[in-house]
Parts: C-alpha cells; sequence; structure tokens
C-alpha cells in the first residue's frame, strides 16, 4: 500500500523522540551537568538526546587532543623557570605553515649561541593545530594545549603569542596529559640512570 | 587476474608505433613515453585493444630544467589490476597536446585544468577555459617560474624562521590590494564577465523535440544559475543550467571558489608537512586522505609499516567510510526535503567515530595520523574497546534503523528511482570511481582490484548496484557501510600487538628520485596521489587525483532530460565536498 514506508519511518522517528523522555526519565534528573551521565550519553551505549548544552555543559576533551602549541618549563627549587626549549629550531622547521619564529640567545661574553631562546612566537592565526611541532620535539619541550577558547577581540594584538604568553609549567602539562607526562618521564628517569650507571663503570 | 592476461599487453603496441612509443627509462619511473602527435592513436588502441577503457588521471607535470612539460595519464581496467601510465613531452615555449575528451569524455575537466593551472594547450577539447582560476588571472600558478603573492621562498622550511626569528606578518609587507597582479591591458574596472557568456555558449542547444513543440507546447529557453550560494551545493558551487520549460538541456558545473591551490602549497612543503594539508582535501575523511599520500611516499622509499599499523591504518579508513557515508546519506536526504531529522540521526553515529579519531588522533576531523612507515601514535587505552562496542553492537543496529527508517520511504523512492542514470558505459567514459560507478553496475574496487596495504586479508564483497539512478546511488552507500563494518570486525579480531612505525620517526625524510602514484579507495571514490621526487626535501610535483572533482565531470550527462529540481538531488547523490573539489 502507498504511504506504508512513510508510515514505518515516522516510527522510527517517533521512537526517538519517545526515547529521549525515557531515558530523561531513567537519570531522574541527573542526566545533565554530570559527568558521569555524559560520559554515558556521549558513548557508544548513549540514548535519547545526544546533544550537550554549551557552554554550560562542556564534552571532556581526551587527552591526545591538541589545539595551540605551548612551551613547557620546569619549575627550579627556587621557583626560577628552567625552559626546556633549547632553541635547536626542529620545531620551526617541521611546521608545515611555518608559524614558529624562534630567535636564539647568543652569549654576551664570547659570542655564542646558548640553549636558552631569546625569544619564541607562534602566530596562532597561521597555527593548523597539526602537532608536529610536539611530536619531534626531542627535549619535550613544546605541547600541544587543551585550551580551545581563544576567542579575542584584537587580531592583531593578540595573536602572536610571544615567549611569555607561551610558558606553561610541567605541572600544567602534567595535568593535562597524564599519561604522556608519566611516560616521558619514566624514559628520561631510565635515561638518566643509564647515564649514571655509565659513569660509575668509567 | 585471469582475464588480463588473455588481453593484449602494451609490448604487443610497440611495433605498430615504433620511435614513437617507448618505455619510460629514466631512474624511478615506470609506463611509457608516446609521441604527441600519436596519443590519440595509442588511446584508441588502450581503450578498444587493450581494454584500458577508464582513464582515471590526467595532469601535467612542468619539468623547468629540461625545459619540457610532460602530460601524465593513467588509464586503468575496470575488469581490475593496476594503473598503466602513459605520458606525452612537449616543449615548454608551446605546450600542445592532442585532447583525449573524444577518446575519454572523463579527461574533460581534467585537461581543463591542465590547462588553467600549467598552460598546456589541449587541441580539440570542447571547452578549453579555466576551470579553477577565473578569466582575469594572470599566468599559470603551477608552473615553476611562477610565483605566489605571499611568495617567501621556493621551499620550505623558510631561512628567516630560525634562528634569527624576527616575527611579522607577511600580509604587513604585502598588503591587501597589492597582493594581485592582472594579464597586461586588462582593466579591473573595465572587466565584465567575457567568461560567462563563453560558458552560456558552451551550453548544448534545444532541438524542436525539447522545446515542446512536438506537444504543441512552445517554451522559452532559459539559463539559471544554481549557486554559487545555495544551501543544495554543499558548499560554493555553481551550476549553469539550460533549460527547456523546467527540463534541462544542458549543465556545466563552476568550480573554483574554494580554490587555494594545494599542489602549489604541496610543492613548497616537505614531504611530512603536507600530510596535515591533505586532511584539508576532503575534509569529511581525513583519515583516508593521508593514507592515499602516506601510500604514495611510502611507494617511493620502498618502505612498509609494520603490522600493527595496517590494521589501525585500515581500521581508521573503514571508520572514515562509515562516516562519510552517514553524512553523505543524511545530506542527501535534506536535499530531499527531509528536512534535518535523518542527517541528525546520521550525525550523532558519525559524532561517536569522531571520538574515536579524536582519542587517537586528537583532532575530530583534520586527524593528521598516519606517518610514513606507521602511524602517528599508539591507541590509546580504551579506544579499541570503543571501536568493539561500535562495531559489534551500536553501528549495524543503527544503519539498520536508517534503512528502515529510509529505504522504503516511498518520497525517496519516487524521488530516487529512474533519476539521474548513469549507464555502465557511460559511467566508465567519465571516469566515474567509487560509489558512483559501483551503483552503475561496475564492480570497480581498488581494494579488491589492486588490494592495498593489508586489504587482501579481509572478507568482504565489493558492493554493487545495477541501476545507476539516485536510489541505488543512496542504497550503495548503505551496502558499503555494512561492508565496511565485516572489516571492522575482522580488524578488531585480529588486531596484533607491536610496533606502530617503522624505523625511528623522522622529521624530514629523505625521499630518492622518480615518480609514484599511490591510490586508495576513498568514500567518494579513488584517490590517487602523484608524486614526482628528484631527491630534495620538497616534492617536485604533487597532485591529487580528487575523486569529488573527476565525478562531476558526469554531472552534466546526469542532469540532462531531468527536472530542475532533481540537480539537488543528483548532485547530493554523487557525494561531493568542495574542499577537494576545488582544492
Amino acid at each position: 500500500m502507498f504511504g506504508t514506508g512513510i508510515l514505518k519511518g515516522l516510527g522510527v522517528t517517533l521512537k526517538h523522540f519517545v526515547g529521549s523522555y525515557v531515558d530523561d526519565i531513567r537519570w531522574l534528573g541527573r542526566r545533565y551537568f554530570n559527568d558521569e551521565a555524559l560520559k554515558v550519553r556521549q558513548g557508544p551505549k548513549g540514548t535519547g538526546v545526544f546533544t550537550v548544552q554549551y557552554p554550560e555543559e562542556k564534552l571532556p576533551v581526551p587527552e591526545e587532543f591538541r589545539f595551540i602549541p605551548f612551551l613547557v618549563y620546569d619549575e627550579g627549587a627556587e621557583g626560577q623557570r628552567e625552559i626546556r626549549c633549547t632553541s635547536c629550531g626542529i620545531c620551526a622547521k617541521v611546521c608545515p605553515p611555518q608559524c614558529i619564529w624562534i630567535e636564539r640567545s647568543n652569549d654576551p661574553q664570547s659570542g655564542r649561541p646558548i640553549p636558552t631562546p631569546k625569544e619564541f612566537f607562534i602566530d596562532i592565526d597561521i597555527c593548523m593545530n597539526c602537532g608536529l611541532c610536539s611530536e619531534y620535539c626531542p627535549f619535550d619541550a613544546i605541547k600541544m594545549d587543551h585550551d580551545y577558547e581563544l576567542a579575542s577581540f584584537h587580531r592583531h594584538a593578540e595573536h602572536i603569542f610571544n615567549m611569555d604568553r607561551l610558558l606553561q609549567p610541567a605541572s600544567y602539562y602534567a595535568s593535562i596529559r597524564p599519561t604522556n607526562y608519566a611516560r616521558e618521564e619514566a624514559a628520561r628517569a631510565e635515561k638518566e640512570a643509564a647515564k649514571a650507571a655509565r659513569k660509575h663503570e668509567a | 587476474m585471469a582475464q588480463a592476461t588473455q588481453t593484449v599487453d602494451v609490448e604487443d603496441l610497440e611495433p605498430r608505433f615504433g620511435e614513437a612509443l617507448r618505455k619510460d627509462e629514466r631512474p624511478g619511473y615506470e609506463g611509457y613515453l608516446i609521441a604527441p602527435d600519436r596519443l590519440t592513436e595509442f588511446a584508441i588502441a588502450l581503450r578498444d585493444e587493450l581494454k584500458y577503457d577508464l582513464l582515471s588521471s590526467v595532469t601535467g607535470v612542468d619539468y623547468l630544467p629540461e625545459d619540457m612539460m610532460e602530460v601524465v595519464y593513467h588509464a586503468l581496467r575496470t575488469s581490475g589490476g593496476g594503473p598503466l601510465a602513459f605520458k606525452a613531452q612537449v616543449p615548454r615555449a608551446n605546450p600542445v597536446v592532442p585532447s583525449l575528451v573524444p577518446v575519454y569524455p572523463g579527461a574533460d575537466f581534467q585537461e581543463r585544468e591542465a590547462w588553467d593551472l600549467f598552460g598546456i594547450r589541449f587541441e580539440g577539447h570542447p571547452d578549453l577555459r579555466r576551470i579553477l582560476m577565473w578569466e582575469g588571472f594572470e599566468g599559470h600558478p603551477m608552473r615553476k617560474d611562477w610565483h605566489e603573492a605571499y611568495y617567501e621562498e621556493e621551499g620550505k622550511p623558510f631561512k628567516n624562521r630560525w634562528p634569527e626569528g624576527k616575527v611579522y606578518r607577511i600580509e604587513d609587507k604585502v598588503p591587501y590590494g597589492h597582493n594581485v597582479a592582472f594579464p597586461p591591458e586588462f582593466s579591473v574596472e573595465g572587466w565584465t564577465p567575457e567568461g560567462d557568456a563563453g560558458l552560456y555558449a558552451g551550453l548544448g542547444k534545444i532541438t524542436p523535440k525539447d522545446n515542446g513543440h512536438e506537444q504543441g507546447l512552445d517554451t522559452d529557453e532559459i539559463v539559471v544559475n544554481l549557486g554559487p550560494q545555495h544551501p543544495s551545493t554543499h558548499g560554493v558551487f555553481r551550476m549553469v543550467a539550460k533549460l527547456s520549460g523546467e527540463t534541462i538541456v544542458d549543465l556545466k558545473p563552476v568550480m573554483g571558489y574554494l580554490h587555494r591551490n594545494h599542489e602549489k602549497i604541496g610543492e613548497r612543503n616537505t614531504y611530512l608537512m603536507n600530510m596535515p594539508f591533505t586532511d584539508r582535501l576532503d575534509y569529511f575523511s581525513s583519515m583516508s586522505n593521508n593514507f592515499g599520500y602516506a601510500l604514495a611516499v611510502e611507494k617511493l622509499m620502498g618502505i612498509k609499516p609494520p603490522e600493527r599499523a595496517e590494521y589501525i591504518r585500515v581500521m581508521m579508513a573503514e571508520l572514515t567510510r562509515i562516516a562519510n557515508h552517514l553524512a553523505a546519506i543524511g545530506f542527501l536526504l535534506n536535499d530531499l526535503g527531509a528536512y534535518f531529522t535523518p542527517v541528525l540521526y546520521a550525525l550523532e553515529e558519525r559524532e561517536l567515530i569522531l571520538d574515536v579519531f579524536e582519542a587517537t588522533s586528537g583532532s575530530r576531523m583534520m586527524c593528521n595520523y598516519y606517518r610514513f612507515g606507521g602511524v602517528a601514535r599508539d591507541l590509546p587505552e580504551g579506544v579499541l574497546e570503543k571501536v568493539r562496542a561500535l562495531v559489534f553492537e551500536r553501528l549495524p543496529r543503527r544503519i539498520d534503523d536508517l534503512d528502515r527508517y529510509l529505504s522504503g520511504n516511498e518520497i525517496v523512492q519516487v524521488r530516487g528511482f529512474g533519476v539521474g542514470v548513469l549507464t555502465p558505459e557511460k559511467a566508465i567514459a567519465y571516469s566515474a570511481t567509487g560509489p558512483l560507478l559501483r551503483a552503475s553496475g561496475v564492480p570497480y574496487d581498488i581494494r579488491r582490484a589492486e588490494p592495498y596495504s593489508i586489504y587482501d586479508r579481509f572478507e568482504f564483497d565489493v558492493a554493487v548496484r545495477y541501476h545507476g539512478d539516485v536510489y541505488d546511488r543512496y542504497l550503495i552507500r548503505m551496502d558499503e557501510m555494512r561492508q565496511s563494518l565485516r572489516i571492522l570486525q575482522q580488524v578488531v579480531r585480529d588486531i596484533p600487538g607491536g610496533e606502530i612505525q617503522t624505523g625511528k620517526p623522522q622529521y624530514q625524510v629523505r625521499v630518492p628520485a622518480g615518480e609514484s602514484y599511490g591510490r586508495v579507495e576513498g568514500p567518494k571514490g579513488e584517490l590517487g596521489y602523484y608524486l614526482v621526487s628528484n631527491g630534495k626535501p620538497n616534492p617536485w610535483r604533487y597532485h591529487v587525483r580528487a575523486p569529488s572533482f573527476i565525478n562531476l565531470t558526469s554531472l552534466g550527462e546526469l542532469c540532462r532530460g531531468n527536472k530542475v529540481a532533481d540537480t539537488v538531488v543528483i548532485l547530493g547523490s554523487i557525494d561531493i565536498v568542495l574542499g577537494e573539489v576545488d582544492r
């Protein structure tokens, strides 16, 4: 009979429609603004309304999520910043849109380059968030951030990030990427241990 | 393949062509060189005697040091097997080759592109106009001596970024308004879109029969522009249709509004830098784009990824296919007037797939996940479990749900049955690939015809439908999703542990001189990358055989004789992405 296909199809939408209320009842008012519920709602077992109420409700980002890079510094014993970057320039060389600018500093006495960069710029209007800089950095000095809310009113004044704007403590890095941080620290500790063992033998 | 051995091979043609046909013996190159004056004859022999019936790709290469232009063709047999490359070399000063449109109509847009970007003239082409650039554009941008407005250096990395990185904005150095060049005697104010007159003149004429005289009706012929700003065109895309009453007499797509010369950027980039740029081609299926590019470079480098990486690659590519087809079906229904309910159901499932991409690659759409000889990183904890839950439980049910919801719908059927029919002969002639070709009854799928990666291990069927109309193109996407699920279920079952990268990850890969053509069965069709390396860090030539772009060649043919309201549905059923069409 003509029209049965449409009616069957409407049955599917009706099921979805009713299902959204059933899901609301199932959570008994704890469906929204509840991280536990959000995980289920957005997972393979999710039913009912799929959308979230941004910005009141935000989707958690996975650890690997990448947005505009930042520079990592370790906090020294007296609270001084020990910048990991050695201005080797690999990130500037691998950057596909070429948005990283590094000014290497020279020792005022000898004129020889010293590792810590004098300045470090990222033009975030050009950055394409590909993550290659952090992937190929041999010193774990540049990492991708999780903060994606960067809108500003002044494009020309605020969209070239300098070193001051880019620097973040290692503790921040550890907080957004715990497993990566733990893995890198373990690798570093292992390397140091091997180095110490070699020294000991010698 | 059994059939391939029975047909004649290119060697058998050598006596007939003598000097005009020889093997390409440059180191690292393959295929044949054919003298331009015998090109048409050779193409006819290829098509009719050797059964290379589908001309997959046409492009140019500017060999500036040798003062030569080369037109590179890749033809294939729809019965299976790899592509055959043949090339015609012409002097750079006066590059003219005969057009292959009379032999392979699918060469139409690609020859226009080569004319537009390289200035290679194709004699005998029915409508040789610019296709991606506008008429007031000076020069042919893919030529090696052509420099873009924001030109800095021949190749990246630019030297002023390190160690003396004094930051500046290139727009400040070349302000807007000073960044364009016009041909001599060109006045911007005095310019009228003459190209449009040429475009309209190029449309087919109305015969008395079309005109309704037979029915005693007298209808006017009018030209209607659909787009460029039109919600049904899936982006900035324009169709110029000549109508007789409501019937389409002829239709031509106009594109290039989103053109950014991806290939020029690609030639400035190093090999690795191109990887994130490929994401931006078909932004619905970036994993697939990565795949094809990685294969092309790996072919040149002669490396293979480890076992686990191969499985991850296939997994990501098939998830991409499902995500893409879900979106394609959803938006097709939008075009049909089922306003946003089906597409939201489809996007819901796509979101779950994108969650998997985000967790592994760090981004939902611009994945940038494949590397030469592997993938960027291993699957994080929990991802495989999520994929398992998706491919064994959720997705099969949801696809069935979608099927129940839409396939039997009388409106979908009435708008789909017999609308925009592409016969198998026409589909092959117009170089259609992917679902468009398979819905016309040609079971050609690169995953089976010339298996790459580890596709030869999996059990799946090549989806095929036989009517070649809009409805079949909708159904074939349903079929393909189910086949992809079959592959995914095997991948999740069999995925081994181990390394995910061959050798150490390198940011500057060494790519030996030569050429390669890497292709994958993308969700939209054959996605190919043609690369020429001269051993330097940047590719000499980087070409993308974009399935959305080439599938549009048949759009005019599909629309002819249909009502104007059907163009929207027909376009939707081809499934294009403007990022890939315009590149």
